[in-house]
């Protein structure tokens, strides 16, 4: 509980208006995109300026308060939960993009600003930011770095980590930290804005950041092909890249997705496919020409017994619209979606589908796999009723035996939604004792009475 | 009511629709209020939340849901781009309903709700008696737009720029009910309030068209008020009463559609209606989905039915560029009938402006009770309808031209405002 002259004090930082502790508020902040149970904060706090976030955060650290920082709250691994008893600290309310520096390739942001709006205005200034999360509409740049958030381009573009330069953060005792630089290169002191991507607020309040930007692509060439079976489309991923063409985009889908995308979205796909790749390569117009004309030849060398290249952007956004439709398509047929996102070695996705085929069968679960076949990021898409609780235990069983497959192939967590509540208590299979206890010592050094989103990565 | 049990239960029966919200977020992106306001509890995955956890009862203050469930503009853009098909909207209209039964309905709801929109000769009586009267009060402030402000009712109205009442409503023409024409077709026309009170100018350019293209008009004078300004209220009540009312009218279906110059009205018909209308009987429900698959917005029937086409602009064309108000286009999927509408007048130039389709603002009772959040929003509005350089901006909405005509008599824009009917009618002899 936070008494009335600690929320007076918050009130006075930030204004009456941005303190929320009212029942109903407090429910509005419990969750977030994952599905896991809610847990109440004590207060909400949205500060409007960084002065504000700073004394926001000393507060909390004085009082000893938990602090979640929270941009959309898209998370889809319970990273924005609160703490119970905890404060909430919304972050969107410092959105601005500050500078897109157009000579030197960068920009500066703040942490609430909105990833799609940002790739939008740095676009408009004929640069590109590659990454994409799913969420990018809804989604903030704070809670990309923090989650070290994924997309469709990170075959060859990579992932938030590849472009970030520099993390500007308030420490646990709100003091304002700088990290990182304007620079290409910048090898001053330990790398810190790398350590701040992907720590899920668990190591300070991030507030600003210098994002590297890229020129854009000058062409681009899509494509659909269809496979019988996994097997094919799988072999045919390993091939394109043992043959040295990296697409920037190289997506699969199993058989169940495909029908349920065509059950809804009724985009032409043949529902007794076994799978299907989309497939993007960019870049150079000459080089396109001769990636493409490459993948084409794989493609139809490894089984492929329908290939569909778009001829123009309408054609292109066809190929695109499948893709899109994958997650509200499969989402439509029952009430709880739960999305995962273990990821394996490229050369593994068959084994891996057949593990989630075993999975499914063994725990009686409907599951659609779809995602990012080019980097062994796939996302199993277990729909079920989190009312049935009877379904809810299987699935979670289910989600255990997802993981480990993964781990057992030499795959990871996550490839993209970070670890969070839902996959701290995995985090010694994939690595061991010594390397969780090193996390918890920086932990503990930073953030010494642990009020910095606890219970997240590494547990309680 | 006023039970909580029964609450709990009735809220129970809209879980199945609740859960499918998988909060993703993705509603946050579209939600003209929460991008003015970030506030969880203003976007739809919020709403759904709090209607769930006050289900099951996790939640003990309803006032405080419903407080925050009333402020919406239930512009449906939430579940236009929702990918888990959520309709958030039917689940805003029945809990709004469900949970205003337990908590009550406020004082000055009732009184406008059940004293007046309910008991159609008084409120229409009132209107004159202000009509009569409105001289005294306001100040005009802008001719193009014809807008006015009043210092003595600011108290009442705030810094609105106001538009006037007509001087004679539409009614006072007289009921109206004529055979087919040359089209062959008979339509009822339900006008809808603001066009018989205010835009009467709009309602004439209907009867002007029909006329034109040999259209039998039915057009009682007694018709009231659609229901949704109450619906939205959550007064199921007086929204079950006035679609008795308007059933007795036009619950025969003579007629082969029933025509309105109102995205909300006609959106009305066609689903809120069958939605909500489960208290009526059998036989009423019966005229509801008939008159469901008759309803239909002016500009569609214009061009799908009378088959008007494009021609192209002439030299001198003035430009005008077209705001898509939420229950036109998001509800019923009507946006390029209006443009075609307005291409069939050579002396118009359609300039796009940006995001034509975004909220105004307006929301109905929303510009009420929330009028600087709504100010704000209607403003970006505004600054689109500006940045097209058009002379007139056309919105097929008669709420939505109300609160762009205070935007835009705000901000000093000598931009006319008119329904694209119109603009239509102004081609005809």
């Amino acid at each position: 509980m936070v008494s009335q002259s600690l929320k007076q004090a918050f009130a006075g930082v930030v204004g009456n208006d941005n303190v929320m502790d009212a029942e109903a508020d407090k429910h509005s902040y419990s969750y977030d995109a994952a599905v896991l149970d809610p847990v109440l904060p004590s207060l909400v706090v949205r500060p409007t300026t960084m002065e504000a976030m700073g004394k926001v955060v000393k507060l909390c650290n004085d009082n000893g308060l938990p602090i979640t920082v929270r941009g959309a709250g898209t998370n889809l691994s319970g990273g924005t939960i609160p703490s119970k008893g905890g404060v909430v600290l919304l972050t969107n309310a410092l959105d601005k993009i500050l500078e897109i520096n157009e000579e030197d390739m960068y920009a500066v942001v703040q942490t609430g600003a909105i990833t799609a709006k940002f790739a939008a205005a740095v676009a408009a200034k004929g640069l590109f930011y590659p990454p994409d999360p799913g969420s990018q509409a809804a989604s903030t740049l704070g809670g990309n770095v923090a989650e070290n958030a994924g997309g469709l381009r990170g075959l060859k573009y990579g992932v938030t980590k590849d472009y970030v330069m520099g993390v500007n953060f308030f420490d646990v005792e709100g003091n304002y930290c700088k990290s990182g630089s304007r620079t290409v290169k910048c090898v001053t002191g330990l790398n810190i804005p790398q350590l701040m991507v992907g720590s899920e607020g668990t190591l300070a309040v991030m507030s600003e950041f210098i994002l590297k930007l890229i020129p854009p692509p000058q062409a681009s060439k899509a494509m659909m092909a269809i496979f019988p079976d996994v097997m094919t489309a799988s072999r045919t991923v390993s091939a394109i890249i043992a043959n040295k063409v990296v697409p920037c985009t190289l997506e699969f889908m199993d058989n169940f997705t495909i029908g349920a995308v065509e059950g809804y979205a009724k985009v032409g796909l043949p529902t007794d496919a076994g799978s299907l790749l989309l497939i993007e390569v960019d870049g150079h117009p000459a080089q396109v020409a001769e990636e493409a004309e490459k993948v084409e030849n794989i493609c139809k060398q490894n089984g492929c017994t329908r290939l569909q290249v778009a001829k123009d952007a309408a054609e292109r956004n066809k190929v695109w619209e499948a893709r899109r439709a994958a997650l509200s398509s499969l989402a439509r047929l029952r009430p709880t979606t739960v999305l995962e996102d273990a990821t394996v070695p490229r050369s593994k996705i068959p084994a891996m589908m057949e593990s989630l085929n075993k999975i499914a069968k063994d725990y009686k679960l409907t599951i659609g796999t779809f995602g990012h076949a080019g980097d062994g990021n796939l996302h199993p898409t277990i729909l079920c009723d989190r009312r049935d609780k009877e379904e809810f235990h299987r699935v979670e069983k289910g989600v255990d035996a997802i993981f480990q497959a993964a781990l057992d192939l030499g795959g990871t967590l996550s490839g993209e939604h970070g670890i969070g509540l839902a996959k701290s208590k995995y985090m010694e299979l994939e690595t061991n004792k010594a390397s969780v206890l090193y996390s918890k010592r920086i932990k503990a050094a930073a953030d010494p009475k642990n009020i910095l989103n606890p219970g997240k990565i590494l547990g309680e | 009511m006023a039970d909580l049990n029964q609450m709990i239960k009735m809220l129970g029966e809209l879980d199945d629709q609740l859960v499918n919200c998988m909060r993703c977020g993705m509603c946050q992106s579209v939600c003209p209020l929460f991008a003015e306001t970030g506030r969880e509890s203003d976007v739809a995955r919020g709403k759904i939340a709090l209607l769930e956890f006050l289900g099951h009862e996790m939640i003990q203050d309803a006032k405080a849901v419903k407080d925050r469930l009333d402020k919406c503009l239930l512009c449906g853009s939430c579940a236009a781009a929702c990918p888990s098909g959520v309709k958030a909207v039917d689940i805003f209209l029945k809990a709004r309903a469900i949970v205003t039964a337990y908590v009550g309905l406020s004082p000055v709801k009732k009184a406008i709700f059940r004293g007046m929109l309910s008991k159609p000769k008084l409120f229409n009586n009132l209107l004159a008696l202000g009509t009569k009267f409105q001289g005294f009060f306001t100040s005009p402030v802008n001719d193009i737009i014809g807008s006015s402000c009043s210092k003595l009712l600011s108290p009442l109205l705030g810094d609105r720029h106001l538009l006037s009442l007509a001087d004679k409503p539409l009614r006072s023409i007289g009921n109206l009910n004529t055979a087919p024409g040359k089209s062959g077709l008979k339509v009822a026309f339900f006008y809808g309030c603001v066009v018989d009170k205010m835009f009467t100018s709009v309602g004439e350019a209907i009867l002007k068209v029909f006329k034109h293209h040999g259209v039998g008009v039915y057009m009682p004078i007694d018709q009231v008020c659609c229901g949704v300004p109450s619906l939205a209220s959550g007064d199921m009540k007086s929204f079950e009463d006035l679609v008795r009312m308007n059933l007795k009218l036009f619950g025969k279906g003579d007629f082969d559609y029933i025509i309105t110059p109102c995205g909300t009205c006609t959106s009305a018909f066609h689903h809120v209606w069958p939605l909500m209308g489960t208290g009526l009987s059998q036989a009423e429900r019966d005229q509801i989905e008939m008159l469901a698959g008759k309803a239909m917005d002016i500009n569609a029937f214009i061009a799908d039915k009378l088959g008007v086409t494009e021609v192209e602009p002439s030299s001198d064309a003035k430009k005008v560029t077209i705001h898509d108000p939420c229950h036109l286009k998001k509800s019923l999927g009507v946006s390029g009938q209006v443009r075609t509408v307005l291409k069939a007048n050579p002396n118009l130039n359609v300039v796009e402006m940006s995001g034509s389709d975004v909220c105004c603002g307006c929301g109905g009772s929303f510009n009420l009770q929330h009028y600087s959040v709504s100010t704000k929003i209607g403003k970006k509005k505004r600054d689109s309808i500006a940045a097209t350089g058009a002379e007139i901006v056309a919105a097929g909405c008669p709420a939505c031209m109300m609160q762009i005509a205070d935007m835009m008599s705000q901000a000093g824009d000598r931009v006319a405002i008119k329904h694209p009917v119109e603009l239509y009618a102004q081609t005809l002899g």
